[in-house]
């Protein structure tokens, strides 16, 4: 008899859990919506304008309340799971495009495809929606997206008397290489520049995969291909070796990069930058809010594009969001409200809010964004060339980052391991880890 | 045996980094709150703060509702620490005084429930809190943290419980004591110190707790003061740090107040194991 106890406990709490009824969370009352919005904008001037938006639909929709909440990036993957698991998740959700394959494979998310105005609709570009398109649905909207530029020294880039590259003419990958040896007072290839500790660039690679990844766009790399048969099976082809090496000669053959950064986050490598430490640093382009905030007085900095390679100053983003949960008993109204929210002149203050890029093309064209201070107008140009992050949607790509990736970048950006080695364990480790997910 | 004075200086010497290093982080979070952005930014950051300001406890008030996050998690903890002090006081006194095998069990029990991680559980837990219309609600999140704390709060407690010897009870018996006076006139205050500590851990634990109340918790005024710390941060940790810095700070206060208050029945907890048999 004693051993049966467990299994009373067992039945009792699936009869608790099955004995209630979904309340359907945010059903009418009185014939009047509450949608749940749930927001990851997380900078003061950010949070404002959503905040903003949101009394300012209310007041103009008085049978549809939007409910602002904020969430957080931090968990948000998990605590989203949760909520749909538990059919309690927010009605229109705030996410990366990156965050969303499994959520929209799972079956989690509304399918905007029909949902959306053709007004917003045409406004994104192609390439955007590819970001958030599996199989055949959409399942987000892609509003705003954050390039990786180059943060230099202003003063120090023209003391040295290098060529300043623009978007339309930026730096090759090889003539970065040498510009940074330049500026590291090296040029010797002997290391660590003239001896100084000071660096022509520096590389917060914290995070290296999705860096080195959306990087190599440029070069023609692509380290992921879908066959014919439908499966993904990874390659380390040339192009996507010019990135990596590139990184690997600064920090290991010229010294013009510094072992230290490699293993910091973008905010780590700011007082080294201000302290003239390093001439640049690589960063994402919402990086510039903190470099007004934190920088010295006096000092001059400015936004310079990435390094292109053969496929011009093409990049990988994942953008930001907005989807609509597929139990949200109302998706009609949801996504009214997201057509409401990423109106151009409401893309604009949402993207000036979050110091990043609009996907939406008119939103592109407002004079707010394209002013030369805070190095906007070199953002907007590079707009047109951002493209889907290429691991996005593989399934199998957390585990492969997590598990191969991450550490094998990490040891051959430090020199423990050279190029060969890293081919191995990317190509034949990854491919081990994405079989089991292509089965 | 006689410590030399190289031994002793030595000995002081360790403490003293020992401190030192426990003392870092704070006082380094402190010193983060009263610095302003050009100072967060600089490459050789002082100790002390050259230009102090106030600005990001302004900023940090300004941009969250950190007094209504500090009372959730006031109420939270509060709820927490005493219904679980309640429920093991009790429990830990059978399973110390009878050493039956389900107090076996029970132990062994204790022992594994600590190694569950929080996404093993959450989901049917959601399931669960959510059928009995939990979700969102202040109770539930101090179930959850009962629950969570109980394990080892009974764990910490059969240890006290076993340190106040049985010879006392009986010879209180012997004296014509009833169960409950032995109980309450001699076995509670000698367990008080305990029972104090007990609570203090599940005050901390659920003061502390972050992923429960994220989940848990939809309504923006049920947030807890951990969760509303993660709105400080963004994407890939970027983080606004002077407010950050200044709000962490202030949510660590309740915990040092409380340390502060029960030091000395901490303290005296820690001699009243020390009864001769």
């Amino acid at each position: 008899m004693r051993a049966r106890w467990p299994a009373v406990v067992a039945v009792g709490l699936l009869l608790v859990a099955g004995s209630g009824c979904s309340d359907g969370g945010n059903g009418s009352q009185d014939g009047r919506i509450t949608l749940r919005f749930q927001s990851l904008a997380w900078q003061k001037e950010s949070v404002d304008v959503n905040r903003e938006l949101v009394r300012e639909w209310n007041a103009a929709h008085p049978d549809i309340e939007v409910e602002y909440v904020q969430g957080s990036w931090d968990s948000v993957h998990d605590q989203l799971l949760t909520s749909f698991e538990g059919g309690e998740a927010p009605d229109i959700i705030h996410d990366a495009s990156d965050d969303l394959a499994d959520f929209a494979y799972g079956g989690y998310l509304a399918d905007l495809s029909g949902l959306l105005s053709d007004r917003l609709t045409s406004d994104i570009p192609e390439r955007s929606w590819e970001t958030t398109t599996f199989g055949d649905g959409v399942y987000g909207v892609p509003f705003l997206q954050e390039p990786r530029v180059l943060i230099a020294n202003a003063e120090w880039l023209e003391r040295s008397g290098v060529r300043i590259p623009t978007p339309e003419k930026p730096w090759s990958w090889s003539e970065f290489r040498t510009v940074t040896d330049e500026l590291g007072g090296g040029g010797d290839g002997k290391g660590d520049g003239d001896g100084d500790g000071k660096y022509g660039v520096a590389w917060p690679l914290k995070e290296p995969v999705s860096a080195t990844l959306n990087l190599s766009l440029s070069a023609g790399g692509r380290l992921f291909h879908r066959g014919d048969d439908g499966k993904v099976r990874i390659r380390f082809d040339e192009g996507d070796a010019v990135v990596p090496r590139t990184i690997h000669d600064q920090v290991d053959t010229d010294g013009s990069a510094p072992r230290s950064t490699l293993g910091s986050g973008g905010s780590d490598t700011l007082p080294g930058f201000f302290g003239g430490k390093y001439a640049m640093v690589p960063l994402g382009f919402s990086y510039r809010q903190q470099i007004v905030q934190q920088a010295p007085k006096g000092f001059e900095w400015r936004v310079l594009p990435a390094p292109a390679g053969a496929d011009g100053l093409v990049q990988g983003v994942s953008p930001q969001t907005l989807s609509v949960a597929a139990d949200s008993p109302h998706q009609e109204e949801a996504a009214a409200f997201i057509d409401f929210l990423l109106r151009p002149r409401n893309m604009v203050r949402l993207a000036l809010g979050d110091w990043m890029l609009p996907t939406g093309t008119a939103a592109l064209r407002a004079p707010a964004l394209r002013g030369e201070a805070d190095g906007w107008a070199t953002g907007v140009a590079l707009a047109g060339r951002l493209r889907s992050a290429p691991a996005q949607s593989v399934r199998g790509y957390p585990e492969w980052k997590d598990k191969v990736a991450t550490p094998a970048l990490q040891e051959y950006y430090s020199g423990a391991i050279g190029l060969g080695e890293l081919r191995r364990r990317l190509v034949t480790d990854g491919n081990l880890v994405l079989n089991r997910y292509q089965r | 045996m006689r410590t030399s004075g190289r031994t002793r200086a030595g000995q002081y010497a360790a403490l003293f980094a020992y401190l030192v290093f426990l003392a870092f982080p704070f006082l380094w979070l402190v010193s983060t709150a009263f610095k302003p952005p050009r100072e967060l930014g600089s490459l050789h950051p002082a100790w002390l703060p050259q230009d102090p300001t106030l600005d990001n406890f302004r900023q940090a008030f300004d941009e969250q509702p950190l007094l209504r996050a500090a009372a959730n998690s006031l109420v939270a903890a509060l709820g927490a620490a005493v219904i679980a002090v309640l429920i093991a006081t009790p429990m830990a006194y059978v399973m110390a005084r009878h050493r039956t095998r389900l107090a076996k069990a029970a132990t062994g029990w204790v022992v594994v429930s600590q190694a569950f991680p929080f996404v093993l559980v959450i989901i049917p837990l959601f399931l669960v809190l959510k059928n009995l219309r939990l979700i969102d609600s202040v109770g539930g999140l101090v179930m959850v943290y009962v629950v969570w704390a109980l394990p080892f709060a009974l764990w910490m407690l059969v240890g006290y419980v076993r340190a106040v010897p049985a010879e006392l009870e009986e010879a209180a018996a012997v004296d014509g004591a009833g169960r409950v006076r032995t109980l309450v006139s001699i076995t509670a205050p000698l367990l008080a110190p305990g029972i104090v500590a007990t609570g203090l851990f599940a005050f901390i634990s659920a003061w502390n707790e972050f992923f429960f109340a994220l989940v848990l918790l939809k309504s923006p005024e049920k947030q807890t003061l951990p969760v509303v710390l993660t709105h400080f941060l963004g994407a890939e940790g970027v983080a606004d740090l002077g407010p950050l810095a200044a709000a962490a700070f202030l949510a660590t206060v309740p915990s040092l107040v409380v340390f502060a208050l029960i030091q000395k029945r901490l303290t005296g907890g820690m001699f009243a194991g020390a009864v001769k048999n």
